[in-house]
């Protein structure tokens, strides 16, 4: 069993190592793509955050924890923190304009001639996305850790 | 006032700071603190005697009529001056006797908030923030009498002390409910005044619920057993719990509530009853001691004893005399305690018996405990003179039982006298005990207090009309209700009270002298009476509840965790069934089965055959694998059911879980069979029923429709107001975003949690190498 | 389709209880997870069921066409997916420690809250 394990957790693979070191920039494209179109089309912070996720553990397979925490730079657990707090941030400009908690505010401006729209529900998505991908990264990398 | 009541809540929480400045002085340092609230509580003084009730009030929870206000009339002006005048001492004198105690910064922090919801609390002008600041004072008390928490018997009686007073506690806040409710307002100046209280229905339940709150506070008999064990505290927390402060809470109540509820007959047969047995067994208790921390406390039961029923009696007389003995009682057993504790450190001993000739080594302490104990004593010219004298007068003046209550009087005002010279004189004159260190004079911080209080004491009683206009006439107005013309003086004439007092005076002195041979005798009885008291009832009633507590958990807490899921899954089944079927009936409707495409038909048979490979397989691979095959089921039926953003979802998580399940689940062994034939027997009858029912209510849900969805509006204000085309996602950060924000914070939740069991782990791996 | 769903899903609630009772850890899981899937299934069922009208609003439209499917219900799935998922790496995390503590996997076993 041991053996069968230790195969799964860290494949030698050439195939899959060489393609998670391609697959990976793409995923988080992919990722950023589906949460910034999340609003319109199917996607979102859950979605997206979940195809980050499966992202660094694809390569977290191939090339084992410590080099996919020196890619993610940050601790996982550190992400969750910073979408919880961009969740809350999120709620607060409305209390400013009066209004209830939470309730969306939209800024809009023009860049090089096309409209961008910003606003607190996008930061609120990232912080879902963030959330996300922290909590499954966490629970992934420390089952991994404490294989080892 | 708001700030007179916080202030001390701040300063307790920058104690431990100031400590690290003023080292040594901190007791000089922090007293500043009462010694200023002496000083803006006096500077009400004109404004209360010349008749005039100071109010303030800030709304706290409007809706409910629980505000933070606060009242200042007589009787609130007296017990703050009190507690702030004698806090100031106290302080000082912990200083001294606590110097170099590696705890003195949590003392002082538990100490100041304590003095502070004594202040709330007689200062509350608010039945609701009065039973607040009364919770505070027994935790608070709790804290200080178990400070000395490394010892076993300071922990013990710390918790009787606080069980009993917060068991009152619970029925004072009923009592005071039902008081608000009864009277349209809880605010304590409106109840007073309000009409008909007396003629209510309540009215019984009101008293007995606050009396069973004030008699466990003021250590009424049958409750009087807790606060002799609260001198496991240190000396200076029991001077200022038994002087001024924590135990005079319920008298303070009793006096504050007497306006509106002591023409009541069962007030005063209740009032007048406890408090005489109290008095006199207090006194007895503390004839019958050694301990000089025991005698005194005994001798406070007796005083309270004593409150209790000039307050049940409730005539004029009755009154004066229960501001004056209040007054004096509080000064002189300040003082007395504080020159217990000099002694106990001084001479190292507590046991009276040991102690004797100390006058020469400690010549200002002599003086103060002599001073104090002619006031305990109640001998002319001290102020406890006035305050006896006019309590056998007001015991004359009584309409209910005043024989009785004359006899207990005189009974007590004798006991009194003999264990007033055992406490103040014994140690002091004749010969010189054998004690275990060498005795000498006390630092300064220790005998100021008991000096000024006595000395307090010795001004009062000479000069009686300056406490007479200061408080002890505004006092007397709040309790009585209404204004008496009195005043107060040390030669009334020659009439029954001297009388009295004289022969109690010749008794006390034939008891003093018998001091030493009723040792042992006294003794004896008091241990045949420990046996049948009601304090075996306190340890009966606490075994018994744990021994509860151990049975139910035994019965309902067998540790199966089957078990606790068939009761739950059960319970559901047969209310939630039996409501179904009477109200619903049995309908296994197949509407719309003939629309069903094949695929989907397909789907469904993959899912039902999931279902039941999983029970039967006896391979651990082939249920996971089988787990898998179910989920993408799922994720199809999202899909072809318009729900891309689930579908997605679904096949994510299946992905990740598969990768969880290889993480872990293979780590665990096989599939075991541990079951019985009869378990496997009756967990299938459990499940075929739950699942019978989710069926029947699906289909009742189905088949009927009360009112319409609210996703009506989701639809189309999604664009419009939300500007979001993809609706779920709209519904999800903006419209219910409150929602999502909850739920990533348990899944956040769920992260850490598996991450700290998991570091956890590691780390214990390390600490056995 | 919803009303054939309605005894599928009993079928599956019923087959997780099963699991659930049984004294085996690792069956513990495998109903709990089944059970998720059940629970989700429920409420995207009893909403209505629509074929092919995903509730999305076109391009330069203010409102979809026609009728869509009810997204309400499609949004607390969407949430009660994911922190299913959490809730099982809790679970399973947790019955791995009990696992290693106790020494076996019989539920019936682990009935001390100390050891």
């Amino acid at each position: 069993m041991t053996e069968v394990k230790a195969k799964v957790i860290k494949s030698n693979t050439v195939i899959l190592h060489t393609a998670s070191l391609f697959l990976l920039p793409l995923q988080l494209l992919f990722s950023m793509f589906l949460l910034l179109r999340g609003h319109d089309e199917p996607g979102g912070g859950f979605i997206a955050g979940l195809v980050a996720a499966g992202a660094f553990v694809l390569y977290l397979f191939a090339h084992g924890v410590d080099s996919t925490r020196k890619i993610l730079r940050v601790e996982p657990h550190d992400l969750i923190g910073a979408g919880l707090l961009f969740g809350v941030i999120s709620a607060l400009p409305a209390i400013f304009f009066g209004q209830a908690l939470l309730t969306a505010q939209w800024w809009s401006f023009y860049l090089v001639g096309t409209e961008v729209k910003l606003s607190t529900v996008l930061l609120f998505d990232l912080g879902v996305y963030l959330v996300v991908m922290g909590s499954i990264l966490t629970i992934v990398m420390s089952l991994n850790e404490a294989e080892e | 006032m708001l700030f007179a009541v916080l202030s001390g809540f701040i300063v307790a929480a920058l104690a431990p700071w100031l400590m690290g400045f003023l080292k040594d002085r901190i007791g000089w340092g922090l007293a500043l603190l009462p010694a200023g609230l002496t000083l803006y509580f006096a500077s009400f003084i004109p404004a209360v005697s010349g008749g005039e009730v100071v109010l303030q009030h800030w709304a706290w929870m409007p809706i409910l009529d629980v505000h933070l206000s606060f009242m200042l009339d007589g009787l609130s002006l007296m017990f703050a001056l009190l507690i702030s005048f004698i806090g100031t001492f106290i302080l000082i004198y912990a200083g001294a006797y606590l110097k170099g105690h590696e705890y003195l910064g949590r003392f002082y922090v538990i100490m100041l908030s304590f003095m502070a919801s004594m202040l709330g609390l007689v200062l509350s002008n608010n039945l609701i923030s009065l039973f607040v600041f009364w919770e505070l004072t027994s935790v608070t008390s709790y804290l200080l009498i178990g400070f000395n928490h490394r010892d076993l018997d300071a922990r013990k009686c710390a918790l009787q002390g606080l069980f009993v007073t917060v068991a009152g506690g619970l029925a004072l806040m009923a009592g005071l409910v039902m008081l608000g409710l009864v009277s349209g307002s809880f605010q304590i100046s409106e109840v007073l005044v309000a009409d008909g209280l007396l003629e209510s229905p309540l009215i019984t339940g009101i008293i007995i619920c606050v009396l069973l709150g004030t008699f466990t506070k003021s250590a009424q008999f049958p409750f009087h057993f807790w606060l002799p064990n609260a001198m496991a505290a240190p000396t200076p927390v029991s001077a200022y719990l038994h002087s001024a402060t924590m135990v005079k809470a319920g008298i303070y109540l009793m006096a504050r509530l007497n306006p509106a509820l002591g023409e009541h007959m069962l007030w005063t047969v209740l009032l007048c009853s406890a408090g005489g047995i109290t008095m006199l067994l207090g006194v007895y208790l503390a004839y019958s001691a050694t301990g000089v921390k025991k005698v005194l406390a005994y001798s406070t039961v007796m005083a309270l004893g004593t409150l209790t029923m000039l307050i049940g009696i409730g005539t004029d007389y009755a009154m004066i005399a229960f501001a004056s003995f209040l007054l004096g009682h509080s000064l002189y057993k300040g003082a007395l305690f504080m020159i217990a504790g000099a002694l106990d450190h001084e001479t190292g001993t507590k046991d009276l018996t040991r102690m004797g000739g100390l006058r020469k080594a400690m010549p200002i302490t002599a003086t103060a405990a002599l001073i104090a104990g002619l006031s305990l004593a109640g001998l002319p010219p001290l102020f406890g003179f006035i305050g006896k004298e006019l309590m056998l007068e007001a015991v004359l003046s009584a309409e209910w039982q005043s024989s009785l209550l004359l006899v207990a009087a005189v009974l007590t005002a004798s006991l009194g006298i003999a264990v007033a010279a055992a406490v103040a004189i014994k140690p002091f004159w004749g010969k010189v005990g054998d004690t275990p260190k060498k005795p000498h004079e006390a630092p300064v911080g220790m005998w100021l207090g008991p000096v000024v209080l006595a000395a307090t004491s010795l001004l009062f009683g000479i000069l009686p009309f300056l406490p007479e206009g200061w408080v002890v006439a505004a006092a007397v107005t709040s309790v009585k209700g209404q204004s008496v013309d009195f005043y107060l003086s040390l030669w009334h004439g020659i009439n029954l009270p001297l009388i009295l007092s004289g022969a109690s005076l010749v008794a006390g002195a034939v008891l003093y002298a018998l001091w030493g041979r009723t040792r042992a005798p006294l003794t004896m009885v008091n241990d045949v009476f420990s046996r049948v008291g009601p304090e075996v009832g306190y340890f009966r009633f606490m075994s018994a509840m744990t021994g509860f507590a151990a049975w139910q958990t035994r019965v309902l807490q067998n540790g199966v965790m089957g078990i606790y899921m068939i009761v739950l899954i059960m319970t559901t089944v047969v209310l939630a069934g039996y409501t179904l079927l009477s109200q619903y009936g049995l309908h296994l409707t197949l509407t719309g089965i003939g629309e069903v495409h094949f695929y989907e038909w397909a789907i469904a048979l993959l899912m039902v055959m999931a279902a039941v490979y999983v029970i039967f397989t006896r391979s651990r691979l082939g249920a996971v694998a089988t787990i898998g095959a179910l989920g993408f089921s799922v994720a199809l039926i999202f899909i072809l059911f318009s729900a891309p953003d689930l579908g997605i979802t679904q096949v994510l998580i299946e992905t990740l879980t598969v990768i969880l399940l290889v993480l872990v689940l293979f780590r665990l062994p096989g599939f075991s069979h541990y079951s019985s034939r009869f378990e496997i027997w009756r967990d299938g009858t459990v499940a075929v029923l739950f699942g019978g029912l989710m069926t029947l209510l699906m289909l009742g849900a189905l088949d009927t429709r009360y009112f319409e969805t609210i996703s009506g509006f989701f639809v189309e204000a999604s664009y419009p107001e939300a500007q979001g085309r993809n609706i779920v996602n709209v519904i999800l950060v903006d419209f219910r975003a409150l929602d999502t924000l909850g739920e990533i914070f348990v899944l956040a939740i769920a992260a850490m949690g598996v991450y700290s069991m998991l570091r956890l782990r590691a780390e214990v791996k390390d600490d056995r190498g | 389709m919803e009303h054939l769903m309605a005894y599928i899903i009993g079928i599956l609630f019923g087959s997780a209880v099963y699991m659930m009772l049984r004294r085996s850890i690792v069956k513990l899981v495998i109903g709990l997870m089944i059970l998720s899937n059940a629970a989700n299934l429920l409420i995207f069922t009893v909403a209505g069921m629509t074929r092919g009208a995903p509730p999305l609003i076109a391009e330069g439209a203010l409102m979809p066409e026609g009728a869509v499917a009810d997204p309400l219900p499609q949004a607390l799935v969407l949430t009660a997916i994911v922190i299913a998922f959490g809730v099982l790496a809790f679970a399973v995390v947790l019955i791995h420690r009990a696992y290693e503590v106790v020494g076996n996997d019989d539920l019936d076993q682990m009935k001390d809250t100390d050891t």
